[in-house]
């Protein structure tokens, strides 16, 4: 074994209290050769500024068309053990949870055909394998396979699913976030592993509005937990809150974005205005004890977030105010698979499917999936006239 | 024969007994500590869980070390969080405080809890991709090493979200965050003429530029790019290695303040732009790191009690933003990218 790498630069980055990504990367240089070139190389990027990895470059596994993300140094000369060092996406197990007997096993498999490093996890919600020979590639599938573990999505594909922590360890999922996003992957996993779209396509689930998995920022399809009746309140929990000296007033009712709360001081007892409720989660977040959401639950579904490129980034935004999400979820199933149909048909390539509603309008959109137009999918009406009618609308 | 298609492994398969009899029974939860949180269900039964903030690029031991916690003191069962962070599922009172000794031990501090700076959400840069400005891992040890009394006490007025991405394709969910970093570009690309012809698909290039700046040039079987219609996103670069747009003297970070993804009190918001440039200063990039600092301080000092940065700012406006924190406006904070003139203010009505 060859001695490990002067990084004097990285090794600044070992001190201080958060932990250190260069003692992880040094753990593995002390007995595998990639991480020890992985360490020299990234010190040359820190002296130089700029990254080292070439161009991406085609590799792949037997039955998928994603997964896997080549990579290449464009030193090889110098770290041998880069000149092949690809990334692999393993799909997790929905809400991130584990059983330590399941996950030695994986990470055996990993220790054998890879440089054991790992993300937990990469932002795309998978599990990151990063750095590993070509020729290792099926090896790594074909044992993780054996373990039960297989491949999330890379490329024009139906994107890793993910979902919040929801009903497994929290008591705000409205929906069963766990559940639909197992359902939904298992559901697609055509769509997940052999890209044939015009570009990505993210799914994500967040029990409530608290968002926690960012599916209104991230995904094209966006699920959010909420509810349609009445918020619980618990009364004595509400005296317990004041009498502990809790800002209910500052923290609860002003901060009522449609102010529908008051509070009698004198009684010490709140009242909810429900018809006027925006279910936006704030007093239900401030006093966990004393407030629950209805019990009428469901989902709102939103569609259209991507990043700046191409088109400026957008948040998405909704296409069904309501929707019951009850097992098997296949009221979900016949709008995602319009939604692709339609996006399928029309997008452009590398066009996600908000641009091409932006492109083409919400009313071809709306057609297109059979949804109605109602008043929750915007903030205001449009303040101009120049509005498009069909045919089939005027007087021949 | 490969199997395929089968589907990650069962949720259920990975949780514990007390998970899985309380599943959806939940019904309510306090923070303990900046580290530990307590979820009770309808049935009485309590789960404890300590959160630390990990590095999110691990060697698979440090990993193992984790699942060793696991087996010692939560019956095998542990998970992760959106964030990064890792969280230990306990059953027994007792186990906390040794568990949490021992992760103290091992370098992972408990914390992120309540009105704290979590885990700061990032991507790959230099450690393992081919487009990034600046690196990630670097920089986000260099700030949660400044911040940390903010991620291990509850001193802020709200929970506060860091995030990095390294190039604008933005891996991470940075543009939502309350304080984002992004790595920029401030050169266009420069053209290989000699290689463009081999490596890329003309067409497909000149499609790829969002703001139209790239020309096929059928003399030399290249392309041309109009400099003064490039803004630097290294599209380009993507759909054609040819066209490298890596500069070490230009490339750098930009700061994103005020955005948030939770609909509570006022809807999701975007990042928006605070700071245009700060050179790449490897290995703890200094200035990056005392002007997260400052935009942290700040908002600490000034906010009222519950509100996010971005509340924060829509109250006090963003022309009292620059006053308080003292940083510069320029002519790079006003839009003029596709849908720029909603941001522009049509009233007369603000402060000084
Ligand atoms: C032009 C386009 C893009 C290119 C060439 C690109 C390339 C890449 C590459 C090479 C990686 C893997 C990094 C590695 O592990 O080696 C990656 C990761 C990722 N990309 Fe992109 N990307 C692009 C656009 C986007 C966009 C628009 C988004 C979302 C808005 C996105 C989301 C992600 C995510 C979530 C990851 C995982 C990152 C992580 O966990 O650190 N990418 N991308
Ligand atoms: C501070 C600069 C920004 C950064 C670093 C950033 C970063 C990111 C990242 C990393 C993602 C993808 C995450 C994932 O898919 O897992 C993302 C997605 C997104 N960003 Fe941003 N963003 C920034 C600015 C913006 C701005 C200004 C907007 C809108 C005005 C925006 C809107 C979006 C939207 C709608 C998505 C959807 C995700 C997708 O394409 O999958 N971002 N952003
Ligand atoms: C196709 C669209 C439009 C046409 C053909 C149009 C036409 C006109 C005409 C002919 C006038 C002059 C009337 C006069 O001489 O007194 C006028 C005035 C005006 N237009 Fe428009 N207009 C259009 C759209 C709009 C829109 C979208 C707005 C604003 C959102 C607008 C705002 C105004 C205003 C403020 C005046 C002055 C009214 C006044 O003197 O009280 N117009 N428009
Ligand atoms: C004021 C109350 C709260 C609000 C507004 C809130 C909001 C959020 C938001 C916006 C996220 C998204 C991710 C992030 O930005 O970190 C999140 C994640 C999370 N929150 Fe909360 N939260 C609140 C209280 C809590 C409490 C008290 C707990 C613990 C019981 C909790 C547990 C979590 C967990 C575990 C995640 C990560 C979800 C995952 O990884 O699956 N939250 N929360
Ligand atoms: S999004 Fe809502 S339901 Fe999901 S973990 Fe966060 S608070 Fe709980
Ligand atoms: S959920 Fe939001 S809108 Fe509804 S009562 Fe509570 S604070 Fe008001
Ligand atoms: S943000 Fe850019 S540089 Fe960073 S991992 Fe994603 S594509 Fe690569
Ligand atoms: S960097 Fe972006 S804007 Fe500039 S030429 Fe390339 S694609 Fe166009």
């Amino acid at each position: 074994m060859p001695e490990l790498r002067k990084t004097p630069m990285l090794d600044q980055l070992l001190d201080g209290p958060f932990p250190s990504f260069v003692k992880e990367i040094k753990k593995g240089a002390e007995k595998n050769e990639a991480c020890n070139d992985l360490l020299g190389q990234l010190e040359l990027s820190y002296e130089e500024k700029v990254t080292h990895w070439k161009h991406g470059g085609i590799v792949g596994v037997t039955g998928y068309g994603g997964g896997v993300i080549g990579r290449y140094s464009d030193v090889p000369e110098k770290f041998p053990g880069l000149t092949e060092f690809h990334t692999m996406r393993i799909n997790q197990p929905a809400g991130w949870f584990y059983k330590t007997d399941r996950l030695r096993k994986f990470l055996d498999i990993w220790e054998k055909r890879g440089s054991g490093l790992t993300n937990f996890h990469g932002a795309t919600g998978d599990i990151i394998l990063l750095g590993t020979h070509t020729d290792q590639l099926q090896p790594v599938v074909d044992d993780l396979a054996h373990e039960g573990w297989d491949l999330g999505g890379s490329g024009s594909d139906l994107r890793t699913p993910s979902a919040c922590v929801g009903p497994g360890r929290c008591e705000w999922a409205c929906i069963d976030t766990l559940d639909i996003v197992d359902t939904l992957t298992r559901r697609y996993q055509n769509e997940l592993h052999r890209p044939m779209w015009p570009y990505k396509f993210k799914i994500k689930i967040s029990g409530c509005a608290n968002d926690g998995v960012a599916a209104k920022a991230r995904a094209d399809f966006s699920i959010i937990g909420t509810w349609k009746d009445n918020i619980q309140i618990n009364r004595t929990e509400v005296i317990n809150y004041v009498n502990g000296g809790f800002d209910i007033i500052g923290q609860v009712v002003d901060k009522c974005p449609t102010k529908c709360i008051s509070y009698n001081p004198v009684t010490k007892s709140l009242s909810i205005d429900n018809s006027n409720c925006v279910r936006c989660h704030n007093c239900i977040n401030k006093m966990p004890k004393a407030l629950r959401q209805g019990k009428i639950t469901g989902a709102t579904i939103l569609i259209g977030a991507h990043a700046p490129i191409l088109q400026s980034a957008f948040m998405s935004w909704v296409i069904v105010p309501f929707m019951e999400m009850k097992p098997p979820y296949d009221e979900v199933s016949e709008l995602l698979e319009k939604i692709w149909e339609w996006w399928d048909e029309n997008g452009k390539m590398r066009e996600r499917v908000g641009e091409l509603i932006y492109r083409l309008g919400m009313r071809s959109f709306l057609k297109a999936t059979g949804l109605p137009a109602v008043p929750q999918m915007v903030l205001h009406p449009r303040a101009n006239p120049f509005y498009f009618w069909d045919k089939e609308e005027v007087n021949q | 024969m490969v199997k395929t298609d089968f589907g990650p492994p069962k949720y259920l398969d990975m949780m514990s007994d007390l998970c899985k009899r309380n599943y959806g029974k939940w019904k309510y939860h306090e923070v303990l500590d900046t580290g530990t949180l307590v979820h009770v269900s309808e049935s009485g039964e309590k789960l404890y869980t300590v959160r630390a903030a990990t590095p999110r690029l691990m060697h698979i031991d440090t990993v193992r070390a984790f699942c060793d916690l696991a087996d010692k003191y939560c019956g095998g069962f542990f998970r992760f969080t959106s964030r990064h962070s890792v969280e230990f599922l306990i059953e027994d009172e007792a186990n906390i405080e040794p568990l949490k000794a021992e992760l103290h031990a091992m370098g992972y501090t408990p914390g992120g809890v309540g009105n704290t700076i979590s885990n700061m959400l990032h991507t790959q840069g230099w450690i393992h991709c081919h487009t990034p400005a600046i690196d990630a891992s670097g920089i986000v040890k260099s700030v949660m090493d400044e911040v940390f009394e903010y991620y291990k006490e509850a001193k802020l007025p709200a929970r506060l979200r860091l995030a990095l991405a390294c190039c604008l394709n933005m891996c991470g969910a940075v543009h939502c965050s309350d304080v984002a970093i992004v790595g920029v570009h401030r050169v266009p690309p420069k053209v290989q003429d000699d290689k463009i012809s081999k490596m890329c698909e003309i067409p497909n290039v000149v499609a790829a530029c969002p703001t139209r700046a790239i020309r096929p040039e059928p003399a030399k079987k290249s392309v041309v790019v109009n400099d003064e219609r490039c803004m630097y996103c290294g599209n380009c670069y993507t759909m054609c290695p040819a066209m490298p747009i890596f500069d070490p003297k230009n490339d750098g970070a930009a700061i994103f303040v005020g955005g948030k993804v939770s609909d509570a009190r006022h809807p999701a918001m975007f990042s928006k732009l605070a700071v245009p440039y700060i050179p790449n200063e490897p290995p703890r990039w200094p200035t990056l790191v005392k002007t997260i600092r400052l935009l942290i301080d700040v908002y600490a000092k000034d906010a009222k009690e519950g509100e996010r940065y971005g509340e924060w700012i829509n109250r006090i406006g963003w022309e009292k933003f620059f006053q308080v924190t003292g940083l510069p406006f320029t002519d790079k904070h006003i839009d003029d990218y596709i849908f720029s003139v909603p941001t522009f203010r049509s009233t007369a009505t603000f402060k000084w």
